[in-house]
């Protein structure tokens, strides 16, 4: 029953898998930026000890099946009762467990070292810049130097860059492959992402948690230049860019495809999505689809149903809290 | 309540024109060919109302094969539009529709039948039980998965897919961003099918736990029942988490309350916790019996006792603890702290340390083994190298900081189907071609199943490796379209090329099935493959009762030694005794048709018409309370001739291995 | 299984009866049945665990809708479990009147648990018109939507259960203790002990942490 081809393309394998770590056309292997090249680092060690584990049980896996598959000639071999060893069992118990202490130890410390501005950064002061993800476009508003840009975002190079992200909607994921690692921007909370770009150009950032129909189009650039062409650039923006409304901006969060826009004034100064408290906007008709239309709820108007009862002590305190929270009538546009 | 009938049958696009067209035509044939035949009654009294867990478990397999089917095709629609840049087949909605419908109908209607369903073949066989404990809770089981699926599928052409993703995240999927129904049918089709499963996992821990053949200690038992055993429990303890997950969904979506939603205070990230709380020890519930499946294959065919055999148990239970620990990994990126990050990552590293003990363990099985090379043992062996892959990527995505760049990307993806293709799709297929002559008399082809096992192997390797290139460039998954300047075109096509093989080999799967139905030899042995455990110590294809003599276990590899030391094969006819049987019952069939109108009618947000129907769920409840019909008793005489008649058919028969 | 056999119709439970167990343990169907439903029981243990874990996290989202100081009326709720506590205490009573074989005591405390139990699910029922009245929805906030699925769940519970043991005290009385309706109360007995020890978490840890 047995034939020699048979193993010939499991072997074959192999070569596929050893090329794996050298293709350096691929993103995540040219970093352009500290924070990429220290996640390379941790994936480099780890693809070391996963290339030795390949070539070792594949090495076994191979020798075995060849050395003691059925042939003609051995068909009285009756092969041997055997139960286990002790001895060997823990010794494949232990390596993985050494395999995966050594991967744990760089991984916590990477894991930590992510969440701080990066080495070698820290006496540059950061800038902020606030990103907000709607439905299907990438907000930039830029705090300290009071602009907005839309599905693009300029940094200073070698200037370390606080993302404070967050969603006006769906839940999203931020990520510009080749200066860092991603994270989700969800609405009513805010994360953080420190990334450096430290030669100067463009790289592509994009969205990778689907968020419906517009997904695939969610890209935008990043461009690094430098601190002078920078500072012109903000000046430009400010002299030159229209400014944005409140009206304006509740166009801009409908579902819509948009290409770059500039503002020279940003929305902050009405609304940001990551605070707990922030007004909801949503609009559920916009997404109707060929489906079966099911119902839709309207939000919960809680400070119509307690008007009548000021005297109470704890819904001051929820008036002050939710003071921006009565977002009804922007439901079902 | 006004019904929008015009909006009923999803219409305006010629592929789903075409699937109507042929789901009507489909249903009309059956109907003729059922009544042509005359085969309603037989239909009825053999298989609609069977509580015997053979027939169960065929059925089971069925429904996996079907589903594997539309499971496939959305794969291939997917392929087939990603094969080229900025490709025209689906539009960003249809394609939404189709990855969807592929993961849920992949995970809950292809892998989890397929598996339970040859549980339910073997497990009670191999402990020598006559049946599973609660013969007529097994058949509402299925036929709630049944019906869970039907409904399922029906939403692409009425009503509406669901388009949110397998894991229809919120705030996506609820009202404020898909306010058309087609989240509903995820919400309660995959409810419904959940709860027959979690009846499933009760029965199955009863079933192993109390009716075990005597002498059959714990650490006697085979390692597939092991695995289902453990599978019984991962699901009794973490299906109760998605039930209520997709209830609060389903109230969220028709009832407006604020669990998940943006607005009245409810939080998006409670569903990801809530879903992956289930979803991962999931995982290990369809790759666990997998495991064991590759266990006795791999044992049978090197003709030597499992290696390792406690280390075995021991890794599997530590598997299955460390399966709830690990749920956060899913999500690294969302922001949870490098704290909670670190321990997760090392949480799901630890799962690497029992699975490598299992591979190497199986490797050690073979060592000293002579290796026969038959179609089951191949899929076995391809299972190691694939596998392995799947493994090591899964450890690297498990560095927390690491998965920043992997996560979300087409790395990810083809993980997790180099996961779960070698460990569920190759073990169900070893699985078929190793236990088919068990369930049907008949062997597969194993010409037709080595051209299954290499067009699939290669097809396989050829659509999932370069996705794993892919990622690290940059592909994210789940995007219905690239632009030519991103440079994915090439392996992307390479990608759908290998999709179209794997489809062929698929194809050759199911041309053996009718082939060997035709035309493959009756006339074989009970143990064709000179098999270690109980389920060969009966006849092929089994009779109603299993056993006429619950054959008594003294070890390790039970059948084996009975073989070897030649006791306790044959018995006298003066041992036999009647043997009590559950009775057939049409309730489990019904009940599953009233779940199954009562949860459309939810769907379609009908709420009223919805608890009128599930009253009837209440009714057939209080019909099973006062139905005290204990079964009946098989007489020895019809004992005596059934065993005759295959014991004296043995005679002359060939071994089909040596 | 095909019309070949003859099918001979089986009216005791099993041929192996033990008689030195309590009645609801001596047959091996029975006591899988006790068996399958203790796992049941795991099984509802980690749903309604799953349940707490999200009222946990939503208790605090009011969205400018009613707290827990506004809404609960720990007077009604007082009297609830008071009711569910001592129905679990007759069933107690009538669990223990079943193993003296005392077929009238059993069916008299399963009634009065059953009319407690009732008692406590109109209580609760009540006690949500009163919130909806208020102005206190499951729509109205995150706070509100765990709250109501929770108690509800705990209710739906509580009915079921009362629906399914009037239908086991049916069949006591057409059909006597036997085995099998013994091992039906048993486990319902179980059921109820159950559904009372969810109540207590209820109780401490939504109303009196609520009010707290």
């Amino acid at each position: 029953m047995f034939k020699k081809n048979h193993l010939a393309p499991l072997l074959a394998l192999l070569p596929v898998l050893l090329l794996s770590g050298c293709d350096s056309n691929m993103v995540v292997f040219e970093p352009k930026g500290p924070v990429a090249r220290e996640i390379l680092g941790l994936i480099n060690w780890s693809l070391v000890f996963m290339l030795l584990i390949v070539v070792v049980v594949f090495g076994l896996f191979g020798y075995i099946v060849w050395k003691y598959r059925a042939r003609p000639d051995n068909k009285d071999y009756e092969p041997p009762e055997e139960h286990g060893s002790t001895k060997l069992e823990i010794i494949w118990t232990a390596i993985p467990i050494l395999i995966v202490i050594a991967l744990t130890i760089p991984t916590v410390n990477t894991i930590y070292k992510l969440e701080k501005v990066p080495e070698g950064y820290e006496n540059k002061k950061p800038i902020t810049i606030n990103v907000t993800s709607a439905d299907w476009k990438w907000i930039f508003s830029y705090p300290e130097q009071g602009i907005e840009t839309v599905n693009y975002v300029n940094i200073p190079v070698g200037t370390p860059v606080k993302f404070k992200l967050t969603s006006a909607g769906t839940m999203q994921s931020f990520w510009v492959p080749a200066l860092g690692g991603q994270k989700y921007t969800m609405n009513k909370m805010e994360t953080q992402l420190y990334l450096v770009a430290d030669h100067p150009g463009e790289y592509l950032g994009k969205n990778t948690n689907f968020n419906g129909k517009g997904y695939a189009d969610m890209e935008f650039t990043v461009e690094s230049k430098s601190q002078q062409a920078f500072d012109k650039w903000v000046k430009d923006v400010k002299k030159t860019a229209p400014k944005l409304t409140e009206k304006k901006y509740i166009d801009l969060l409908k579902p819509t495809h948009l290409g770059r826009l500039t503002f020279s004034n940003n929305h902050l100064a009405w609304v940001n999505h990551g605070d707990m408290n922030s007004k909801t906007y949503t609009f559920p008709e916009l997404y109707r689809n060929h489906d079966y239309p099911g119902q839709i709820f309207k939000q919960p108007d809680n400070q119509k149903n307690k008007a009548g009862k000021t005297d109470d002590k704890s819904m001051d305190m929820n008036m002050k809290m939710d003071g921006h929270s009565n977002g009804g009538e922007h439901n079902g546009h | 309540m006004g019904i929008k009938w015009d909006r009923f049958f999803i219409t305006g696009d010629p592929l789903i024109l075409g699937s109507q067209i042929a789901i009507l035509l489909t249903m009309i044939g059956i109907v003729v060919l059922v009544s042509y035949l005359k085969k309603w009654k037989w239909l009825w009294t053999e298989w609609l109302t069977t509580v015997d867990h053979k027939r169960i478990g065929i059925m089971y397999i069925l429904v996996g094969v079907l589903m594997f089917f539309r499971g496939g095709i959305d794969g291939l629609l997917m392929k087939a539009q990603t094969a080229t840049p900025d490709g025209q087949l689906l539009d960003a909605q249809h394609y939404n529709e189709v990855f969807t419908t592929h993961g849920v109908v992949m995970i809950l209607f292809m892998a989890m039948p397929f598996l339970i369903g040859i549980m339910n073949v073997i497990v009670p066989l191999q402990i020598g039980a006559r049946d599973v404990a609660f013969p007529q809770l097994n058949a509402l089981s299925f036929w709630l998965t049944f019906s869970g699926a039907m409904l399922f599928n029906i939403s692409f052409v009425i009503g509406g897919s669901p388009d949110a993703g397998w894991t229809a995240y919120f705030p996506l999927a609820g009202k404020e961003f898909s306010p058309g129904i087609g989240n509903n049918f995820y919400a309660v089709a995959i409810q419904i099918a959940g709860i027959g499963t979690l009846m499933t996992g009760i029965n199955f821990i009863v079933t192993i736990l109390k009716m075990r053949a005597k002498g059959m200690t714990l650490m006697k038992m085979p390692m597939f029942s092991w695995t289902s055993f453990v599978t019984s429990i991962i699901i009794a303890a973490s299906f109760p988490i998605l039930t209520v997950a997709l209830a609060l969904m389903t109230f969220d979506r028709i009832f407006g309350t604020h669990f998940f939603t943006l607005s009245g205070g409810g939080m998006d990230m409670m569903w990801v916790n809530l879903f992956w709380l289930w979803g991962h020890p999931e995982v290990y519930i369809v790759v666990l019996p997998a495991f064991g499946m590759f266990s006795e294959v791999i044992s049978t065919f090197s003709r030597k006792t499992l290696f390792g055999y406690k280390s075995m148990v021991g890794s599997i239970v530590g598997i299955a603890i460390l399966s709830m620990l690990v749920w956060v990994h899913h999500f690294f990126t969302m922001g949870a702290g490098p704290g909670v990050n670190s321990i997760f990552s090392i949480t799901t590293m630890m799962i690497a340390i029992p699975t490598g003990v299992k591979m190497f363990n199986w490797l050690f099985t073979m060592r000293k083994g002579r290796i026969q090379f038959t179609t089951a043992m191949l899929w076995a062996l391809a299972f190691v190298p694939c596998f392995l892959i799947g493994g090591i990527t899964g450890v690297m995505l498990a560095m927390g900081a690491a998965d920043y760049q992997y996560h979300n990307t087409l790395f990810l993806v083809a993980h997790f189907h180099y996961v779960l293709i070698p460990g569920v799709v190759f073990a169900v297929f070893a699985g078929l071609y190793y236990w088919w002559p068990k369930m049907f008399g008949h062997m597969l082809n194993e010409k037709l199943g080595k051209l299954h096992f290499w067009l699939f192997v290669i097809g396989f390797n050829m659509t999932f490796m370069p996705m794993f290139f892919l990622g690290l460039n940059g592909a994210v998954r789940r995007a219905y379209t690239y632009s030519a300047e991103s440079g994915f075109g090439p392996l992307m096509l390479v990608s759908a090329i290998g999709a179209g093989i794997l489809a062929i080999g698929f194809a050759f799967f199911c041309y053996n099935i009718y082939w060997s139905a035709r035309y493959a030899d009756r006339n074989i042995s009970s143990d064709p493959w000179d098999a270690r455990t109980l389920e060969w110590a009966t006849a092929s294809p089994v009779q109603f009762y299993n056993f006429a003599k619950i054959p008594e276990v003294t070890s390790l590899d039970a059948f084996w030694y009975m073989k070897k030391k030649n006791k306790g094969l044959k018995f006298s006819n003066d041992e036999l005794e009647e043997i009590h049987m559950p009775s057939n019952s049409g309730l489990p069939f019904i009940m599953s048709i009233v779940f199954g109108i009562s949860g459309f009618l939810l769907v379609f947000e009908w709420k009223i018409a919805a608890l009128v129907a599930a009253l009837g769920i209440l009714i057939c409840l209080a019909i099973r309370s006062f139905d005290y019909n204990d079964g009946y008793h098989v007489p020895v005489d019809e004992i005596k001739e059934i065993e005759y008649g295959w014991q004296n058919k043995e005679k002359g028969v060939e071994k089909h291995v040596n | 299984m095909d019309g070949k056999t003859k099918k001979k119709e089986w009216k005791n439970m099993s041929t192996n009866v033990n008689t030195s167990l309590p009645l609801e343990f001596q047959t091996e169907q029975n006591r899988m049945n006790i068996l399958g439903f203790w796992m049941f029981l795991g099984a509802e243990i980690v749903l309604f665990a799953t349940l707490f874990a999200t009222y946990s996290v939503l208790s605090t989202r009011y969205a400018g809708g009613p707290t827990p100081h506004e809404l609960y009326d720990i007077k009604g709720v007082m009297i609830e479990t008071i009711l569910l506590l001592t129905s679990s205490f007759t069933c107690g009573i009538a669990i223990y009147e079943m193993h003296r074989h005392n077929k009238k005591g059993l069916l008299t405390w399963l009634i009065i648990t059953l009319l407690l139990g009732l008692g406590f699910v109109g209580m609760e029922i009540s006690e949500f018109i009163h919130y909806v009245h208020e102005g206190a929805t499951m729509q109205t906030s995150a706070f509100l939507s765990s709250f109501f699925v929770l108690l509800g769940t705990h209710g739906l519970h509580v009915s079921m259960g009362i629906g399914w043991a009037t239908m086991v005290i049916i069949q006591i009385l057409k059909r006597g203790l036997t085995p099998v309706t013994a091992r039906k109360t048993f486990i319902i007995g179980l059921y109820w002990h159950f559904l009372d020890v969810v109540w207590i978490f209820i109780f401490t840890f939504v109303y009196l942490k609520g009010l707290v």
